[in-house]
């Protein structure tokens, strides 16, 4: 069972990015907010910030760090509002606070972790 | 409770922070020398934490000088340069020496500093951050681990009123609040009709009795300066009539100058605004007359510092 799991692990973190790679640039956390952020991946933002756009985004709204590129959160707020078929709890969930990264969890399947619930685990001072 | 959290609390005091000028060198002398001509006037100063993307002395270092030398600081911390042990450790070891009021930003990216090559952290974010720090005023790390006694902070935030999504940066504010922020600085904002719209909505949804918001006024030397700030400070932008106004006037210094009044009686005039930050370039003692001119040099948040200045002077 183990040495079975241990194999399907890595296959899954596979076919996961082989999927939102070209998709969204996904950047394996291991802990997928897109839903809560109008299918738009944080860990494209230069800040990896998790919970909206800095202060320096550019009145083109370009990146403050990359100028060609439009804000990943301005782009992530449009659409959270915008974005048709979006169940409404996803709509709000831009609102959430989210917490810090789990930087143990990179690499892994994120479908793994919000299977296990893994992913929704927070350190205790955080809550 | 720091003295600004007291102010915050007390209905109808106007606040004014400034920030510290940048310190590199010089000993606790050229804190003094920085505090002297703007500690009389405010009620608390900001140490700031490697100002956009630039290593200074550190944010730590200066709001521990400013508060030995008998003056309130406000310990900014940025998300760019330390994780969140490192964070974490900062804030309540400055707490140690009585830095009780911690404000929290995302701060600007590496990019925007003269060593570009460095690695960024960004560990937590902005909001992260506020209820970090927040958790650390109620006894615990981020792990859980107890402090105790728990250190006694007042935490606030910073947002752009003027940078885009404009829809979203009340919502933003509002998760800041929700996060644990109890005072808000904002970022200096050339567009007043985003500035009001923004307290606008605040004030409408009952935010602005829950946090003291402070817009920031910045007194510079021109038009080049302005233009400056347009073109190279993330996140600010200057509106082309502004820049062509005080660019054709005869007397820059003074067109300047009379710009950030009009700033500063804009913002004081918007409903549920406590106060102002200044941020003075131009050290010239334009910060005195500024508190001066706006009415606000005898205001009760000032009689308590003019003792409390008094009692500078002497640790002067």
């Amino acid at each position: 069972m183990m040495r079975g799991r241990r194999k399907l692990l890595p296959v899954l973190a596979v076919a996961e990015h082989a999927v939102k790679g070209p998709i969204w640039g996904c950047k394996m956390c291991g802990q997928c907010v897109l839903h809560d952020t109008g299918m738009t991946c944080p860990m494209n933002c230069p800040k990896t910030l998790r919970n909206g756009p800095c202060g320096g985004v550019r009145e083109d709204g370009g990146c403050e760090v990359k100028p060609e590129m439009q804000c990943v959160w301005l782009k992530g707020y449009e659409r959270s509002q915008d974005l048709p078929l979006l169940p409404t709890a996803w709509r709000n969930g831009f609102h959430h606070l989210r917490p810090p990264v789990d930087n143990q969890l990179k690499g892994d399947s994120s479908w793994v972790n919000l299977f296990t619930g893994r992913d929704r685990r927070t350190p205790s001072g955080w809550r | 409770m720091s003295k600004l959290a007291t102010l915050a609390a007390t209905p109808g005091a106007i606040i004014v922070t400034a920030e510290l000028p940048i310190v590199d060198s010089g000993g606790l002398d050229a804190v003094r020398e920085r505090l002297e001509p703007i500690a009389p006037f405010v009620d608390a100063i900001n140490a700031t934490d490697n100002t956009a993307g630039h290593a200074h002395a550190s944010n730590v270092a200066v709001a521990i000088a400013i508060a030995q030398l008998g003056v309130e600081p406000i310990m900014q911390v940025v998300c760019r340069d330390k994780n969140r042990l490192a964070i974490e450790a900062d804030i309540v070891g400055a707490a140690l020496f009585g830095v009780r009021n911690i404000c929290c930003l995302t701060g600007d990216d590496v990019t925007a500093g003269d060593e570009p090559e460095a690695r960024r952290v960004f560990d937590l974010d902005g909001p992260q951050l506020i209820r970090v720090a927040t958790k650390l005023a109620s006894g615990t790390y981020l792990s859980g681990r107890r402090l105790d006694p728990a250190p006694d902070l007042f935490v606030g935030a910073v947002e752009n009123a003027a940078a885009p999504p404009l829809a979203y940066r009340t919502a933003r504010t509002v998760k800041k609040l929700q996060a644990g922020a109890r005072f808000f600085q904002l970022q200096i904002c050339y567009h007043a009709d985003r500035l009001e719209s923004y307290l606008a909505t605040l004030h409408r949804i009952g935010v602005t009795k829950q946090a003291a918001f402070l817009p920031t006024v910045c007194l510079i030397r021109g038009a080049k300066a302005l233009r400056f700030m347009h073109d190279h400070v993330p996140g600010i932008d200057v509106p082309a009539s502004t820049l062509a106004e005080l660019a054709a006037a005869p007397d820059q210094r003074e067109a300047a100058y009379q710009l950030a009044l009009g700033q500063a009686r804009h913002a004081l005039a918007q409903p549920g605004v406590r106060g102002i930050h200044i941020t003075d370039f131009r050290h010239d003692g334009s910060v005195g007359r500024l508190v001066t001119d706006l009415g606000l040099a005898d205001r009760a948040g000032t009689r308590e510092q003019e003792n409390h200045a008094h009692d500078t002077a002497v640790a002067l």
